[in-house]
Protein backbone atom coordinates (compact mmCIF):
# COMPACT_ATOMS: atom_id res chain seq x y z
CA UNK A 1 0.00 0.00 0.00
CA UNK A 2 1.60 3.44 -0.81
CA UNK A 3 -0.36 6.60 0.91
CA UNK A 4 1.05 10.04 -0.59
CA UNK A 5 -0.61 13.41 0.97
CA UNK A 6 2.26 16.17 -0.38
CA UNK A 7 3.06 19.55 -1.16
CA UNK A 8 6.63 20.72 -3.15
CA UNK A 9 7.64 23.81 -4.11
CA UNK A 10 10.09 23.61 -6.52
CA UNK A 11 10.95 27.48 -8.08
CA UNK A 12 7.62 28.36 -9.70
CA UNK A 13 6.50 25.32 -10.21
CA UNK A 14 4.33 23.65 -7.26
CA UNK A 15 3.68 20.22 -6.52
CA UNK A 16 0.75 18.97 -5.27
CA UNK A 17 -0.14 15.49 -4.43
CA UNK A 18 -2.81 13.25 -2.44
CA UNK A 19 -3.86 9.77 -2.65
CA UNK A 20 -4.03 6.21 -1.73
CA UNK A 21 -3.14 3.05 -4.32
CA UNK A 22 -3.70 -0.16 -2.99
CA UNK A 23 -2.71 -1.67 -6.32
CA UNK A 24 -0.39 -3.76 -7.66
CA UNK A 25 1.14 -0.98 -10.61
CA UNK A 26 -0.13 2.60 -9.82
CA UNK A 27 0.36 4.56 -12.69
CA UNK A 28 1.31 8.51 -12.97
CA UNK A 29 0.25 9.77 -16.02
CA UNK A 30 0.86 13.34 -17.74
CA UNK A 31 2.36 15.64 -20.19
CA UNK A 32 6.13 15.73 -19.41
CA UNK A 33 6.50 19.37 -16.56
CA UNK A 34 3.06 17.61 -15.11
CA UNK A 35 5.27 16.85 -12.05
CA UNK A 36 5.65 13.13 -12.26
CA UNK A 37 9.49 12.49 -11.48
CA UNK A 38 9.27 15.44 -8.90
CA UNK A 39 6.81 12.80 -7.33
CA UNK A 40 8.18 9.76 -7.79
CA UNK A 41 11.38 10.96 -6.75
CA UNK A 42 9.74 12.98 -3.53
CA UNK A 43 8.28 8.73 -2.92
CA UNK A 44 11.86 7.89 -3.51
CA UNK A 45 13.12 10.16 -0.84
CA UNK A 46 15.36 12.36 -2.99
CA UNK A 47 13.17 14.82 -2.74
CA UNK A 48 11.84 16.23 0.44
CA UNK A 49 8.33 17.07 0.79
CA UNK A 50 7.41 20.93 2.30
CA UNK A 51 4.42 19.35 3.58
CA UNK A 52 2.29 16.62 4.38
CA UNK A 53 3.31 12.36 4.56
CA UNK A 54 4.37 9.60 2.44
CA UNK A 55 3.35 5.89 3.70
CA UNK A 56 4.82 2.76 2.06
CA UNK A 57 3.54 -0.65 3.30
CA UNK A 58 2.65 0.20 6.43
CA UNK A 59 5.98 2.48 7.33
CA UNK A 60 5.58 6.30 7.65
CA UNK A 61 8.66 7.49 5.57
CA UNK A 62 7.94 11.40 5.39
CA UNK A 63 5.42 13.43 7.79
CA UNK A 64 6.68 17.23 8.20
CA UNK A 65 4.64 17.53 10.76
CA UNK A 66 6.53 14.98 13.35
CA UNK A 67 10.19 15.78 11.32
CA UNK A 68 10.15 12.38 9.69
CA UNK A 69 12.40 11.91 6.55
CA UNK A 70 13.65 8.70 6.30
CA UNK A 71 16.40 8.81 3.95
CA UNK A 72 16.17 6.93 0.54
CA UNK A 73 18.87 4.16 1.20
CA UNK A 74 17.00 3.21 3.94
CA UNK A 75 13.72 2.95 2.90
CA UNK A 76 13.85 -0.38 0.58
CA UNK A 77 12.55 1.05 -2.12
CA UNK A 78 13.88 -0.23 -5.69
CA UNK A 79 14.08 2.91 -8.46
CA UNK A 80 14.63 2.12 -12.29
CA UNK A 81 15.66 5.18 -13.92
CA UNK A 82 14.83 6.25 -17.77
CA UNK A 83 18.91 5.90 -18.04
CA UNK A 84 19.50 2.61 -16.23
CA UNK A 85 22.29 4.02 -14.82
CA UNK A 86 24.19 0.88 -14.33
CA UNK A 87 27.51 1.61 -12.35
CA UNK A 88 30.30 1.13 -15.42
CA UNK A 89 33.14 -0.07 -13.63
CA UNK A 90 31.26 -3.17 -12.22
CA UNK A 91 30.22 -5.83 -14.48
CA UNK A 92 26.62 -7.29 -14.53
CA UNK A 93 26.83 -9.33 -12.47
CA UNK A 94 27.97 -7.27 -9.80
CA UNK A 95 26.00 -4.44 -10.80
CA UNK A 96 22.95 -7.37 -10.27
CA UNK A 97 24.28 -7.79 -6.59
CA UNK A 98 24.78 -4.43 -5.47
CA UNK A 99 21.55 -4.24 -3.56
CA UNK A 100 21.74 -7.39 -1.86
CA UNK A 101 25.59 -6.28 -0.71
CA UNK A 102 23.92 -2.99 0.53
CA UNK A 103 21.23 -4.00 2.18
CA UNK A 104 23.60 -6.84 4.06
CA UNK A 105 20.88 -9.35 2.60
CA UNK A 106 22.14 -13.22 2.48
CA UNK A 107 22.97 -14.58 -1.02
CA UNK A 108 19.49 -15.99 -2.22
CA UNK A 109 20.76 -18.12 -5.54
CA UNK A 110 17.12 -19.06 -6.19
CA UNK A 111 15.62 -15.34 -6.36
CA UNK A 112 18.80 -14.49 -8.25
CA UNK A 113 18.31 -17.08 -11.01
CA UNK A 114 14.16 -16.38 -11.17
CA UNK A 115 15.24 -12.59 -11.73
CA UNK A 116 17.37 -13.55 -14.54
CA UNK A 117 15.21 -16.16 -16.15
CA UNK A 118 12.49 -13.55 -16.06
CA UNK A 119 14.18 -11.13 -17.60
CA UNK A 120 16.26 -13.02 -19.93
CA UNK A 121 19.92 -11.92 -18.70
CA UNK A 122 21.72 -14.90 -18.46
CA UNK A 123 24.10 -14.40 -20.99
CA UNK A 124 24.98 -10.72 -20.09
CA UNK A 125 26.40 -11.70 -16.63
CA UNK A 126 29.99 -11.18 -17.61
CA UNK A 127 29.90 -7.98 -19.53
CA UNK A 128 30.15 -4.74 -18.56
CA UNK A 129 27.16 -2.18 -19.13
CA UNK A 130 29.14 -0.24 -21.46
CA UNK A 131 28.98 -3.37 -23.65
CA UNK A 132 25.02 -3.60 -24.01
CA UNK A 133 22.40 -2.17 -26.02
CA UNK A 134 19.63 0.29 -24.05
CA UNK A 135 17.16 -2.60 -24.19
CA UNK A 136 19.87 -5.04 -22.51
CA UNK A 137 20.44 -2.22 -20.13
CA UNK A 138 17.26 -1.58 -19.09
CA UNK A 139 16.33 -5.08 -18.29
CA UNK A 140 19.92 -5.44 -16.36
CA UNK A 141 18.53 -1.98 -14.20
CA UNK A 142 14.92 -4.24 -13.35
CA UNK A 143 17.00 -7.19 -12.06
CA UNK A 144 19.03 -5.19 -10.32
CA UNK A 145 16.54 -3.41 -8.74
CA UNK A 146 14.35 -6.45 -7.94
CA UNK A 147 17.59 -8.30 -6.31
CA UNK A 148 17.75 -5.70 -3.55
CA UNK A 149 14.79 -6.96 -2.53
CA UNK A 150 12.83 -3.58 -2.23
CA UNK A 151 8.67 -3.43 -0.83
CA UNK A 152 8.13 -0.65 -3.25
CA UNK A 153 9.55 -0.69 -7.36
CA UNK A 154 9.68 3.02 -8.93
CA UNK A 155 9.92 3.43 -12.44
CA UNK A 156 10.20 6.54 -14.31
CA UNK A 157 9.78 6.30 -17.91
CA UNK A 158 11.97 3.23 -17.83
CA UNK A 159 11.30 2.68 -21.84
CA UNK A 160 11.05 6.20 -22.54
CA UNK A 161 14.85 6.41 -24.05
CA UNK A 162 13.89 3.52 -25.93
CA UNK A 163 12.74 3.75 -29.75
CA UNK A 164 9.33 1.42 -30.44
CA UNK A 165 10.89 -1.45 -30.98
CA UNK A 166 12.62 -1.73 -28.22
CA UNK A 167 9.78 -0.83 -26.32
CA UNK A 168 7.81 -3.46 -27.21
CA UNK A 169 10.99 -5.84 -27.04
CA UNK A 170 10.97 -5.09 -23.27
CA UNK A 171 7.03 -4.36 -22.17
CA UNK A 172 6.47 -8.39 -22.09
CA UNK A 173 9.27 -8.40 -19.28
CA UNK A 174 7.36 -5.78 -18.42
CA UNK A 175 4.23 -7.33 -17.92
CA UNK A 176 5.66 -10.86 -16.31
CA UNK A 177 7.48 -8.27 -13.59
CA UNK A 178 4.05 -7.37 -12.53
CA UNK A 179 2.12 -10.61 -12.91
CA UNK A 180 4.93 -13.21 -11.37
CA UNK A 181 7.53 -10.47 -8.84
CA UNK A 182 4.96 -9.53 -6.45
CA UNK A 183 6.17 -5.84 -5.83
CA UNK A 184 3.95 -3.26 -6.14
CA UNK A 185 5.35 -0.61 -8.29
CA UNK A 186 4.65 2.76 -8.98
CA UNK A 187 5.01 3.47 -13.16
CA UNK A 188 5.63 6.75 -14.11
CA UNK A 189 4.46 7.33 -17.99
CA UNK A 190 3.49 10.08 -20.42
CA UNK A 191 1.96 6.93 -22.54
CA UNK A 192 -1.17 5.79 -22.55
CA UNK A 193 -1.00 2.65 -23.95
CA UNK A 194 1.58 1.63 -22.20
CA UNK A 195 0.00 2.04 -18.81
CA UNK A 196 -3.11 0.86 -20.21
CA UNK A 197 -0.89 -2.69 -20.60
CA UNK A 198 0.60 -2.12 -17.26
CA UNK A 199 -1.43 -0.47 -14.64
CA UNK A 200 -4.06 -1.41 -12.28
CA UNK A 201 -4.56 1.93 -11.23
CA UNK A 202 -3.96 5.54 -12.66
CA UNK A 203 -2.78 8.77 -10.60
CA UNK A 204 -3.15 11.80 -13.66
CA UNK A 205 -1.28 14.76 -13.32
CA UNK A 206 -1.64 18.18 -14.61
CA UNK A 207 0.71 20.53 -13.45
CA UNK A 208 1.58 19.65 -10.43
CA UNK A 209 -1.90 18.94 -9.77
CA UNK A 210 -3.96 15.46 -9.19
CA UNK A 211 -6.86 15.86 -11.83
CA UNK A 212 -7.96 12.19 -11.82
CA UNK A 213 -7.61 8.75 -9.86
CA UNK A 214 -8.98 5.42 -10.55
CA UNK A 215 -9.04 2.43 -12.66
CA UNK A 216 -7.25 2.57 -15.96
CA UNK A 217 -10.34 3.94 -17.30
CA UNK A 218 -9.82 7.10 -16.32
CA UNK A 219 -7.03 7.07 -19.04
CA UNK A 220 -9.54 7.48 -21.84
CA UNK A 221 -11.89 10.19 -20.21
CA UNK A 222 -9.27 12.58 -19.54
CA UNK A 223 -7.13 11.75 -22.82
CA UNK B 1 81.94 8.67 -15.09
CA UNK B 2 78.75 6.73 -13.93
CA UNK B 3 79.87 5.09 -10.70
CA UNK B 4 77.46 5.98 -8.02
CA UNK B 5 79.05 6.99 -4.64
CA UNK B 6 77.63 5.59 -1.17
CA UNK B 7 76.79 9.19 -0.11
CA UNK B 8 75.29 9.42 -3.12
CA UNK B 9 73.00 6.61 -2.88
CA UNK B 10 72.53 7.26 0.37
CA UNK B 11 70.53 10.63 -0.98
CA UNK B 12 68.88 8.76 -3.74
CA UNK B 13 67.13 6.11 -1.45
CA UNK B 14 66.40 9.29 1.00
CA UNK B 15 64.42 10.69 -1.65
CA UNK B 16 62.44 7.81 -2.23
CA UNK B 17 60.88 7.24 1.06
CA UNK B 18 60.67 10.62 1.95
CA UNK B 19 58.65 10.77 -0.92
CA UNK B 20 57.12 7.35 -0.77
CA UNK B 21 56.28 8.09 2.49
CA UNK B 22 54.91 11.70 2.36
CA UNK B 23 52.67 10.87 -0.75
CA UNK B 24 50.83 7.53 0.98
CA UNK B 25 50.27 9.62 4.25
CA UNK B 26 48.85 12.70 2.33
CA UNK B 27 46.41 10.77 0.18
CA UNK B 28 43.95 9.63 2.46
CA UNK B 29 44.00 13.46 3.56
CA UNK B 30 43.74 14.43 -0.13
CA UNK B 31 40.95 12.55 -0.56
CA UNK B 32 38.93 13.50 1.95
CA UNK B 33 39.78 17.08 1.15
CA UNK B 34 39.20 16.58 -2.16
CA UNK B 35 35.47 15.28 -1.70
CA UNK B 36 35.00 18.15 0.57
CA UNK B 37 35.48 20.80 -1.89
CA UNK B 38 34.34 19.00 -4.66
CA UNK B 39 30.35 17.66 -2.82
CA UNK B 40 29.75 20.01 0.25
CA UNK B 41 28.99 23.26 0.86
CA UNK B 42 30.19 24.88 3.74
CA UNK B 43 31.05 27.51 5.71
CA UNK B 44 34.92 29.19 5.26
CA UNK B 45 35.04 26.93 1.56
CA UNK B 46 37.04 28.87 -0.36
CA UNK B 47 38.75 30.02 2.10
CA UNK B 48 39.83 26.43 2.72
CA UNK B 49 40.61 26.19 -0.50
CA UNK B 50 42.63 28.77 -0.56
CA UNK B 51 45.05 27.33 2.44
CA UNK B 52 45.61 24.14 0.30
CA UNK B 53 46.90 25.81 -2.60
CA UNK B 54 48.90 28.38 -0.74
CA UNK B 55 52.08 26.35 -0.28
CA UNK B 56 51.57 26.58 -3.94
CA UNK B 57 52.04 30.11 -4.01
CA UNK B 58 54.16 31.16 -0.98
CA UNK B 59 57.70 31.48 -1.21
CA UNK B 60 59.12 27.80 -0.05
CA UNK B 61 61.37 29.17 2.39
CA UNK B 62 58.13 30.93 3.98
CA UNK B 63 56.91 27.82 4.36
CA UNK B 64 59.17 25.83 6.03
CA UNK B 65 60.04 28.77 8.32
CA UNK B 66 56.31 28.36 8.94
CA UNK B 67 56.74 24.58 9.88
CA UNK B 68 60.18 25.07 11.57
CA UNK B 69 58.16 27.34 14.00
CA UNK B 70 55.09 24.82 13.80
CA UNK B 71 56.49 21.55 14.34
CA UNK B 72 60.08 22.21 15.76
CA UNK B 73 61.04 21.47 19.61
CA UNK B 74 59.51 24.32 20.66
CA UNK B 75 56.38 24.71 18.33
CA UNK B 76 53.40 24.67 19.18
CA UNK B 77 52.03 21.44 17.66
CA UNK B 78 56.16 19.76 17.56
CA UNK B 79 56.64 20.44 21.35
CA UNK B 80 53.27 18.79 22.28
CA UNK B 81 53.96 15.77 19.88
CA UNK B 82 57.52 15.58 21.20
CA UNK B 83 55.78 15.44 24.81
CA UNK B 84 52.93 13.47 24.09
CA UNK B 85 53.71 11.05 21.35
CA UNK B 86 57.84 10.93 20.85
CA UNK B 87 57.19 11.81 17.10
CA UNK B 88 60.21 14.44 16.51
CA UNK B 89 60.08 16.37 12.96
CA UNK B 90 63.11 18.69 13.40
CA UNK B 91 66.14 17.58 11.84
CA UNK B 92 64.82 14.38 11.02
CA UNK B 93 63.74 12.56 7.73
CA UNK B 94 60.28 12.71 9.09
CA UNK B 95 60.08 16.51 9.12
CA UNK B 96 61.09 16.26 5.12
CA UNK B 97 58.32 14.05 4.61
CA UNK B 98 56.25 16.15 6.24
CA UNK B 99 57.82 19.50 4.27
CA UNK B 100 57.60 17.38 0.88
CA UNK B 101 53.86 16.31 1.79
CA UNK B 102 52.98 19.62 2.18
CA UNK B 103 54.54 21.13 -0.47
CA UNK B 104 52.82 18.32 -2.76
CA UNK B 105 49.45 18.48 -1.26
CA UNK B 106 48.09 21.33 -3.42
CA UNK B 107 49.18 18.76 -6.81
CA UNK B 108 48.02 16.12 -5.14
CA UNK B 109 44.35 17.25 -4.21
CA UNK B 110 43.57 19.02 -7.64
CA UNK B 111 43.06 16.05 -9.58
CA UNK B 112 41.11 13.99 -7.23
CA UNK B 113 38.70 16.65 -6.68
CA UNK B 114 38.09 17.19 -10.51
CA UNK B 115 38.20 13.55 -10.50
CA UNK B 116 35.12 13.54 -8.26
CA UNK B 117 33.35 16.31 -9.19
CA UNK B 118 33.48 14.44 -13.07
CA UNK B 119 31.99 11.43 -10.89
CA UNK B 120 28.31 11.17 -12.21
CA UNK B 121 25.59 12.28 -9.36
CA UNK B 122 23.08 10.30 -10.97
CA UNK B 123 24.76 7.12 -10.27
CA UNK B 124 25.98 7.82 -6.99
CA UNK B 125 21.64 8.33 -6.56
CA UNK B 126 20.56 5.24 -7.91
CA UNK B 127 23.30 3.30 -5.65
CA UNK B 128 21.49 5.23 -2.41
CA UNK B 129 17.94 3.99 -4.16
CA UNK B 130 20.02 0.61 -4.05
CA UNK B 131 20.21 0.77 0.27
CA UNK B 132 24.00 2.27 -0.01
CA UNK B 133 24.85 4.44 2.57
CA UNK B 134 26.32 8.10 2.38
CA UNK B 135 29.86 6.15 3.30
CA UNK B 136 29.11 3.14 1.27
CA UNK B 137 28.42 5.06 -1.69
CA UNK B 138 31.51 7.06 -1.43
CA UNK B 139 33.74 3.62 -1.41
CA UNK B 140 31.64 1.49 -3.86
CA UNK B 141 30.93 4.34 -6.64
CA UNK B 142 32.62 7.67 -6.37
CA UNK B 143 36.28 6.64 -5.23
CA UNK B 144 36.43 3.57 -7.87
CA UNK B 145 35.12 6.10 -10.69
CA UNK B 146 37.40 8.57 -9.62
CA UNK B 147 40.44 6.10 -9.38
CA UNK B 148 42.20 7.54 -12.08
CA UNK B 149 42.37 11.44 -10.50
CA UNK B 150 43.52 9.61 -7.33
CA UNK B 151 46.06 7.86 -8.92
CA UNK B 152 47.43 10.77 -11.44
CA UNK B 153 47.18 13.23 -7.98
CA UNK B 154 49.40 10.92 -6.41
CA UNK B 155 51.85 10.60 -9.18
CA UNK B 156 52.37 14.13 -9.42
CA UNK B 157 52.60 14.78 -5.46
CA UNK B 158 55.17 11.80 -5.37
CA UNK B 159 57.04 14.02 -8.21
CA UNK B 160 57.20 16.95 -6.69
CA UNK B 161 57.89 15.65 -3.40
CA UNK B 162 61.19 14.03 -4.40
CA UNK B 163 61.93 17.32 -6.25
CA UNK B 164 61.50 19.37 -3.28
CA UNK B 165 64.20 21.35 -1.68
CA UNK B 166 63.44 25.12 -0.11
CA UNK B 167 61.15 24.15 2.32
CA UNK B 168 62.85 20.95 3.40
CA UNK B 169 66.56 22.12 3.42
CA UNK B 170 64.81 25.36 5.80
CA UNK B 171 62.93 23.13 7.94
CA UNK B 172 65.00 20.03 8.37
CA UNK B 173 68.94 21.60 7.59
CA UNK B 174 70.92 19.44 4.60
CA UNK B 175 72.22 16.76 7.40
CA UNK B 176 73.71 13.61 5.14
CA UNK B 177 72.13 10.37 5.62
CA UNK B 178 69.08 12.05 7.78
CA UNK B 179 67.79 15.03 5.25
CA UNK B 180 69.65 15.22 2.50
CA UNK B 181 67.67 14.38 -0.29
CA UNK B 182 68.62 14.81 -3.95
CA UNK B 183 67.84 18.15 -4.51
CA UNK B 184 70.24 19.29 -1.14
CA UNK B 185 73.06 17.20 -2.30
CA UNK B 186 73.10 18.68 -5.78
CA UNK B 187 73.09 21.79 -3.96
CA UNK B 188 75.90 20.79 -1.61
CA UNK B 189 77.90 19.36 -5.03
CA UNK B 190 77.50 22.19 -6.63
CA UNK B 191 78.86 24.38 -3.60
CA UNK B 192 82.08 21.88 -3.37
CA UNK B 193 84.65 21.98 -5.95
CA UNK B 194 85.45 19.05 -8.03
CA UNK B 195 81.56 17.83 -7.10
CA UNK B 196 80.48 18.57 -10.93
CA UNK B 197 80.50 14.88 -11.54
CA UNK B 198 78.56 13.78 -8.87
CA UNK B 199 76.19 16.68 -9.17
CA UNK B 200 75.55 16.17 -12.90
CA UNK B 201 74.64 11.86 -11.47
CA UNK B 202 72.31 13.06 -9.24
CA UNK B 203 70.49 15.37 -11.55
CA UNK B 204 70.43 12.40 -14.36
CA UNK B 205 68.95 10.30 -11.47
CA UNK B 206 66.07 13.29 -10.80
CA UNK B 207 65.58 13.82 -14.47
CA UNK B 208 64.83 9.78 -14.83
CA UNK B 209 62.60 9.35 -11.94
CA UNK B 210 60.66 12.26 -13.13
CA UNK B 211 59.99 10.93 -16.27
CA UNK B 212 59.10 7.86 -14.96
CA UNK B 213 56.55 9.04 -12.52
CA UNK B 214 55.50 10.51 -15.83
CA UNK B 215 55.19 7.42 -17.79
CA UNK B 216 53.85 5.97 -14.64
CA UNK B 217 51.29 8.39 -14.20
CA UNK B 218 50.52 8.37 -18.07
CA UNK B 219 49.71 4.64 -18.02
CA UNK B 220 47.92 3.96 -14.58
CA UNK B 221 45.32 6.59 -16.04
CA UNK B 222 45.16 4.72 -19.33
CA UNK B 223 44.62 2.07 -17.61
CA UNK B 224 41.74 2.50 -14.87
CA UNK B 225 40.15 5.12 -17.67
CA UNK B 226 40.14 1.62 -19.75
CA UNK B 227 38.77 -0.52 -16.91
CA UNK B 228 35.72 2.34 -16.19
CA UNK B 229 34.57 2.53 -19.44
CA UNK B 230 33.74 -0.73 -19.66
CA UNK B 231 37.31 -2.28 -20.89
Amino acid sequence: MLRVDITKQLGDFSLTASFTSEGRVTGLFGASGSGKTSLINTIAGLLRPDRGSIVIDGETVDDTAAGIHVPTWRRRIGYVFQDARLFPHLDIRQNLDYGRRMNGLTEDPAQHKRVVDLLDIGALLDRRPGKLSGGERQRVALGRALLSKPRLLLLDEPLGALDESRKLEILPYLVRLRDEAGVPMVYVSHDAAELRQLATQIVMLRRGQVTAFGGVKVLTAGG
Amino acid sequence: MFEISPTEWTAILLSLRVAVVATLVATPFGIALAWLLARRDFWGKSLLDAAVHLPLVLPPVVTGYLLLLTFGKRGLVGGWLADHLGIVFAFRWTGAALACGVMSFPLLVRPIRLSIEAVDRRLEQAAETLGAAPWRVFATVTLPLALPGVLAGMVLGFAKAIGEFGATITFVSNIPGETQTISSAIYSLIQTPDGDAAAVRLVIISVVLAVGALVAAEVFARRATARLHGQ
